[in-house]
């Protein structure tokens, strides 16, 4: 059946006896519908506050000069220009930072009662989740389309042909979506902005940096190289680059989608749950 | 209406019956029943951490209750939240609206999680919007707005689901007394149209000027209930408030004894006298008369009707501004909960 609201055939004029009400069942589209609707209350607020994304490019860009000009110099990966090496893991890294956005942008709703208004309609539970990922994948495209030109512009180039590089953006957004179900949980979780800034901060960076995302791993000693070499976003960042310059693609490329389907199937219920608490 | 029958069961679009919740050590709610007919508006006023805001956030289907159950329209809130969320509007003293979208936009956002289908969203947005007073701002970002009309749109969207029962959780704390009267007016226009309305506050004003039956809760018990005039009742009506010379303290005290209604409160340290009238105008002539006998003129004097702070401390012999811990587990005698009249 289809939800039929209560409104239209209510008017509260009629509410005066109590008519027996039917039961209002969400329809099963009700989680698409919804996070439609949501995704694009988010891309509208995303496009009229340029200035956050403007503030959330920048910080990129400035990691592709810093690299990229002043420890590019000192750093040295055998066998690759290190400009190719850098700007896939600098895609990485971009969609990673962006992903933490998720929480901010949870956390202000939440401060604003906003969540409760949208807990309190008869929506589905998981919409609000779902669109806020939709809206913060959305924009994680256009800071990655930008980042590549930004990369072009200082010395990069596809060594692979269109189609990987294609596939790499992918396997990027995968990894920084599946993230962001990471980075709803906390942001549902730490309730403040602030602190769900910071706590997206202190999560990423020793995982950003103890990566091949800037370097090669064989240059870290052995206990972190361990870390480092199974950590999803290495697998992300060696497939990323693998698909842009060439090289074998394979055990990277299935370690990264391995990763992102357990990431999500943790996380999407783990934040579905706080969101029905919160 | 002038009349309440507050029996639970048949007829109440609102039931709570024995809801408790407990956050950690505190007890917000500790046994609360309440039954509201369906189109009356009830108030439930109470002091700051009362629970109103909990029974509110239960109601809406946004918390669990401990123990106890509660029902909307005979709908039960936790075995089918969702129905409920088809039937109730909420609206609260934090305007949950979002800032970057206009008016419009938001409503026809919550329009649309409402099911409406797009075109059905729009002129119920349009409908909600005129209702309110906010047609010219309607194209504009929310930020733009003031604090008055942001409670208005958040109003409006509790609206567009036209839904049986709205709850308002004190939707005119913090706005300027004249903003306040415009929400007044919006409120009563929705009664007007037959809808259940719940209504939380902290003014007994409020609650007089809108609801046909009103609960106060305290520490998450009701402690009264009935209509305003009936609350009001309790108090002895009017007062007058004066204030002497502190040296003058006692005689004045001891001149006025038999003045009023009601006993008088005496405050020590304000050197204040607040004495309950039954007639106020001929009381007061007669106070002067007294005091002027008696070569006593007071520093300040006026007559005031009672507030719902006069109503707390009369109930639970505390004020309502009270939030020392001490005070609070000073135990003070409980006025014994008055039976659910028939009046």
């Amino acid at each position: 059946m289809t939800a039929v609201p209560a409104g239209p055939a209510l008017p509260p004029a009629q509410a005066e006896g109590l008519t027996a009400v039917e039961p209002v069942r969400l329809p099963r589209s009700a989680i698409f519908a919804d996070a439609v609707v949501i995704a694009r209350r988010n891309l509208t607020g995303i496009a009229r506050t340029p200035q956050l994304v403007v503030f959330a490019t920048i910080q990129p860009v400035m990691f592709v000069l810093l690299f990229r000009y002043v420890f590019g110099g000192a750093i040295h990966v055998p066998g690759i220009n290190y400009v190719d090496f850098l700007i896939p893991g600098i895609i990485v890294q971009t969609v990673i930072f962006g992903a933490t956005s998720t929480a901010v942008g949870l956390s202000q709703d939440m401060s604003k009662g906003i969540i409760d208004r949208f807990r309190s309609l008869p929506m589905s539970r998981s919409a609000v989740l779902a669109g806020r990922t939709i809206a913060d994948l959305a924009r994680n495209v256009f800071v990655v389309l930008l980042m590549i030109v930004v990369g072009i512009a200082v010395g990069f180039r596809f060594h692979n042909g269109f189609g990987p590089a294609v596939a790499a953006v992918l396997v990027a957004l995968l990894l920084g979506y599946t993230l962001s179900w990471v980075f709803a949980f906390v942001g549902l979780t730490v309730a403040d902005p602030e602190s769900a800034q910071l706590a997206g901060f202190l999560f990423v960076f020793p995982l950003v940096f103890a990566s091949s995302v800037f370097v090669s791993i064989r240059s870290m000693p052995g206990w972190l190289q361990a870390f480092a070499n199974v950590q999803p976003i290495t697998r992300a960042a060696n497939t990323v680059r693998a698909l842009t310059e060439g090289g074998p693609i394979s055990v990277n490329l299935i370690w990264t989608v391995v990763w992102s389907i357990a990431i999500l199937a943790v996380f999407a219920p783990l934040a579905v749950r706080r969101y029905r608490k919160v | 209406m002038t009349t309440t029958t507050h029996s639970p069961g048949r007829g109440a679009m609102i039931e709570v019956e024995g809801i408790s919740k407990s956050f950690g050590e505190t007890r917000a709610l500790a046994g609360v029943d309440m039954s509201v007919p369906a189109g009356t508006v009830q108030g439930l006023l109470g002091p700051n951490g009362a629970g109103k805001t909990t029974l509110v956030r239960i109601l809406a289907t946004l918390l669990a209750p401990d123990t106890g159950r509660a029902r909307v329209s005979g709908v039960d809130v936790q075995k089918d939240p969702n129905t409920v969320r088809s039937l109730i509007g909420l609206a609260g003293q934090y305007a949950a609206v979002d800032e970057t979208l206009t008016g419009r936009e938001n409503l026809v956002m919550v329009g649309r999680l409402y099911r409406l289908g797009a075109k059905l969203a729009k002129v119920r947005a349009a409908e909600s919007l005129e209702r309110l007073g906010l047609v010219e701002a309607a194209d504009r970002p929310v930020k733009t707005y003031s604090g008055g009309m942001r409670r208005r749109l958040d109003l409006g969207a509790s609206l567009v689901g036209r839904p049986r029962v709205l709850i308002l959780d004190e939707p005119t704390t913090g706005l300027d007394p004249r903003t306040r009267l415009d929400m007044w007016s919006f409120i009563r226009d929705l009664v007007a149209g037959g809808t259940t309305v719940l209504l939380t506050t902290q003014y007994l004003e409020e609650a007089d000027q809108l609801a046909d039956h009103s609960v106060v809760i305290d520490r998450g018990q009701v402690i009264a209930s009935g209509t305003s005039a009936e609350l009001k009742a309790r108090l002895g009506s009017d007062l007058i408030e004066m204030e002497v010379r502190a040296a003058e303290l006692d005689r004045a005290t001891t001149a006025l004894a038999d003045i009023g209604c009601g006993a008088p409160v005496i405050d020590q340290a304000r050197a204040q006298i607040t004495i309950p009238v039954c007639a106020p105008v001929p009381d007061l002539m007669t106070a002067l008369r007294i005091l002027d006998a008696a070569g006593i003129v007071p520093v300040d004097l006026g007559l005031r009707r009672p507030s719902l702070d006069d109503v707390f401390l009369s109930l639970t012999g505390r004020s309502t501004g009270d939030d020392d811990l001490a005070a609070r587990l000073a135990t003070t005698p409980r006025t014994p909960r008055p039976a659910r009249s028939a009046a």
